[in-house]
């Protein structure tokens, strides 16, 4: 296999976004001919790899080769002009332009100088038709469904001479038939000596396609190998890793008596968001401490927006405390108690130049209202005495938040919502991207508050930690809770086959 | 050949069940507004007329409102420009003072037209790179970049002079006082300017792929900077336009006045904006037309023109093409919505 030359070769490729390391040393390579999919959870460094080799991104250390040359790419659209092309993961189209445009933009054909429109159209209408797409190659693109504008894309892709295609979750928003249509263009593709980069967090199509995987596992390269020869259990657990913490071990008291003496908080029955999940039932049990389980895709954080009033639920009823309820936003849901931490804490959660006292106080005094303003004294005492709880460190109320570390970032967000006194705690990935003693801390925390009677979903990619957390477990795959174990009854390796693959596909491979 | 296109085309058509009224509309639903501003337009030269008794559509009053909308017409042709990228160029009104004065003072020094008309030009878009490269490089705002360039140009169009320059240049007058005359129509040669500035931007726009980037970066810079497109080079261009466009209008509005005057021009600009925003240019970039905005202009011309017959207080002009503005960005955010819906 190896006598042949890698037509791509990505090696000690490092990014580092101020003092993370969102790739950290990976070696990557494309064989001409091939399909290579790049496997990883959120944050693992996929789209930061891609950005790497399309010259959307500078790396800081590492070298790329193309055909054995070295390259440095400035630009996308030198990337492009070397032969590489890519599909983004969010369509990067322009809805206010004609799909014949969006296909040849930048490489438009002309005539003496001009743009030929209708040559464009012509052009656009057969690689359309060999995507097995009818539509008007001169209608707006925006009149499309994403469906549509994701093989517009794929087109654009494709119309150039292309040697390497990069593929970043093409599926997410096509239907099979779709899928099938693009697979067949793929091995196409292929055939033609094209060198593929195929990113999907769908195993299915992983398989179906793949002659070689590489997994990352955050920001680092965990190893390349042969689709035939990895089986899907341990791709799953290259992906997912094991980590081993000292955890105290949970305290299962109240499980026994879990029964008779707390009745369900919460109880949702047939919660169906969009495309993220349909027909999810979750009880939850006062002091429980429910984990979720599931790989990125499978809607394990569609469920948490479904719970908490973030997203709109298409259909299901939540009941709290026997009441129904309707939880059309997070507003309305921490007015029941029910309060949600994002995955995303950067983006969704702490307001970085803000002090830690602001964004302790940040949600307590948005329930209040502006009219009953929280004494700056009275502020001060209350992010004192969390910080003081939540061993948040440095102990500096005035810092901004955005030069804490990542677990302590996460302890002020937590702080944010204990202030609030809710019933339900739903947490989002709490401890990714936080370092291991972190992590600790922070599972032995949602241990206390449960001991306590709070009732806690907890989510996370890592199973042994949902394990640890959990006392009952609900795995989510495509998009369903497929099934509810007590935690004492899982190990780590029966998790992963839950989570992996469903049962009757297993001999499959 | 072109008939089977059309034939594959009305296959096409047919296996979607769209009728061509809908493949029109999927095709140029961002013309909608523009044509909107057309049918304004027809109002109101009818309303003119009945109002006016069958005074108001004629070749002299049509020929009247381009000679007199000459000057707002280039100013709004450079700033569909910059719209169509999503920016704003508030420096325009001061930037045509200051060309202005300094062609009248240039040649009222003695410096020959073939010099002076340039040095105007080149000024004009060197104002224009300015602000482009502070967009561009320094990611200043548009709105802050240009708002800095109008008080640049202000200010230099004081150094120049504080009072106003009385222009005795032949060639320079040529330009406002020959009528090209067929029988009751008559052009100058700043309506022509004029209008072959708007034909060059239609063609540019559409035809060119500099054009395409503009509307490109209009729908989203970053997906045209992913593209591969030059998109830096484009939206510096688009200010660099808008400043020569300014520096043109300088020239015109010198010939159209006799005088170049440092007041000149103060609040020009939103006229402009205002302009092309009834035109069917959308705020927010991307979609638009220069045709439309030249539309608009007219549109503009008109409602004055009316109010001039009519002897009104000009005032009423201000809350007419105010409400016209709001009108037509109601619209267009309707229009944008359910484009945004049909999704």
């Amino acid at each position: 296999m190896d006598e042949v030359r890698p037509l791509l070769e990505l090696t000690g490729a490092t990014v580092r976004f101020g003092a993370d390391a969102a790739l950290d040393h990976v070696d990557f390579r494309l064989f001409p001919g091939e399909v290579h999919s790049l496997m990883g959870e959120n944050g693992a460094g996929k789209s930061t790899l891609i950005k790497a080799i399309t010259g959307a991104l500078a790396m800081d250390e590492g070298e790329l080769r193309l055909a054995g040359e070295r390259v440095a790419f400035a630009s996308p659209h030198e990337a492009q002009r070397a032969g590489i092309s890519t599909v983004y993961q969010e369509i990067e189209l322009l809805p206010n332009l004609s799909v014949a445009e969006n296909i040849f933009l930048g490489r438009e054909p002309r005539r003496s100088g001009v743009i030929s429109r209708q040559l464009m159209r012509e052009r656009a209408a057969g690689l359309l038709q060999e995507l097995g797409l009818s539509i008007d190659p001169g209608s707006l693109l925006g009149t499309h469904s994403v469906a549509v504008q994701q093989l517009v894309a794929i087109a654009r892709a494709i119309s150039a001479d292309v040697r390497v295609l990069v593929l970043d979750e093409p599926t997410s928003s096509l239907d099979l038939d779709e899928v099938a249509e693009l697979f067949r263009l793929i091995r196409e593709l292929k055939a033609r000596g094209v060198a593929i980069l195929f990113v999907s967090h769908f195993l299915d199509q992983v398989y179906e396609l793949a002659d070689r995987i590489t997994v990352l596992r955050d920001g680092a390269m965990v190893g390349e190998y042969l689709t035939g020869e990895l089986l899907r259990i341990d791709l799953v657990q290259k992906m997912l890793g094991r980590e081993i913490g000292e955890v105290r071990a949970r305290g299962r008291a109240s499980e026994d008596d879990a029964d008779e003496a707390s009745a369900a908080v919460l109880r949702a029955r047939g919660l169906s968001v969009g495309q993220g999940i349909a027909d999810a039932d979750v009880d939850l049990a006062e002091g429980e401490v429910l984990g979720v389980a599931g790989l990125l895709g499978s809607g394990r954080t569609s469920l948490a927006h479904g719970l908490t009033g973030v997203a709109h639920l298409e259909a299901g009823v939540i009941r709290i405390e026997s009441e129904a309820v309707r939880l059309d936003s997070p507003r309305h849901a921490i007015s029941f108690g029910v309060v949600y931490s994002s995955e995303n804490r950067r983006r969704d959660g702490i307001v970085a130049e803000l002090s830690v006292v602001d964004n302790i106080t940040l949600a307590l005094q948005s329930e209040r209202g502006v009219f009953r303003r929280i004494p700056p004294a009275r502020r001060r005492e209350l992010a004192a005495s969390w910080v003081d709880a939540l061993d948040i460190r440095p102990p500096d109320l005035d810092r901004p938040v955005g030069t804490l570390s990542g677990g302590n970032q996460q302890k002020v967000l937590l702080a944010r919502l204990l202030a609030l006194s809710p019933r339900v705690l739903v947490l989002d990935e709490p401890t990714r991207g936080i370092d291991v003693g972190a992590k600790v801390e922070i599972q032995n925390l949602v241990a206390e508050l449960a001991d306590n009677g709070m009732s806690v979903v907890f989510i996370s990619a890592e199973l042994e930690e949902v394990l640890r957390v959990g006392d009952r477990v609900a795995v989510m795959r495509d998009g369903r809770i497929v099934e509810t174990v007590a935690a004492a009854d899982l190990t780590a390796d029966s998790l992963l086959a839950l989570v992996a693959q469903p049962d009757e596909d297993e001999g499959e491979d | 050949m072109a008939a089977m296109t059309m034939a594959r085309a009305e296959t096409r058509t047919k296996e979607r069940g769209e009728s061509p009224v809908q493949t029109f509309i999927s095709r140029h639903g961002g013309m909608m507004p523009s044509f909107a501003a057309v049918l304004i337009l027809i109002l109101l030269f009818i309303g003119g007329e009945i109002f006016l008794r069958g005074d108001f559509i004629t070749p002299r009053n049509i020929s009247a409102l381009l000679l007199d909308n000459a000057v707002l017409l280039v100013l709004a042709v450079g700033m569909t420009f910059v719209i169509l990228t999503g920016g704003i160029d508030l420096s325009v009104g001061s930037v045509m003072a200051f060309t202005g004065i300094l062609g009248a003072k240039m040649l009222g020094d003695g410096v020959p037209v073939g010099i002076a008309i340039p040095a105007i030009l080149l000024g004009g878009a060197a104002i224009g790179l300015l602000i482009g490269i502070l967009v561009q490089y320094f990611g200043v705002q548009p709105f802050i970049a240009s708002l800095a360039g109008l008080f640049l140009g202000r200010g230099l169009a004081y150094i120049v002079s504080l009072s106003s320059i009385k222009v005795e240049n032949d060639a320079v007058l040529w330009l406002q006082s020959t009528r090209i005359r067929l029988g009751d129509w008559y052009i100058t040669p700043t309506g022509i300017i004029a209008l072959t500035t708007v034909a060059v931007a239609a063609f540019v726009l559409h035809l060119t792929r500099f054009g395409r980037t503009i509307y490109a970066i209009g729908g989203n810079e970053q997906s045209a900077r992913l593209m591969g497109l030059k998109v830096g080079r484009a939206k510096i261009a688009a200010y660099v336009i808008s400043g020569f466009c300014a520096g043109l209008a300088g020239l015109l509005l010198t010939a159209y006045s006799g005088a170049g005057y440092p007041r000149n021009g103060i609040g020009t600009e939103l006229d402009a904006i205002a302009a092309v925003v009834i035109g069917g240019t959308l705020l927010t970039g991307g979609r638009g037309y220069v045709l439309g905005s030249m539309v608009g202009v007219f549109v503009y011309g008109t409602i004055k023109t009316i109010i001039n017959f009519m002897g009104a207080e000009q005032s009423w002009m201000q809350i007419i093409v105010g409400s016209l503005l709001l009108l037509f960005i109601v619209v267009q955010r309707a229009i944008v919505a359910r484009s945004e819906g049909r999704r």
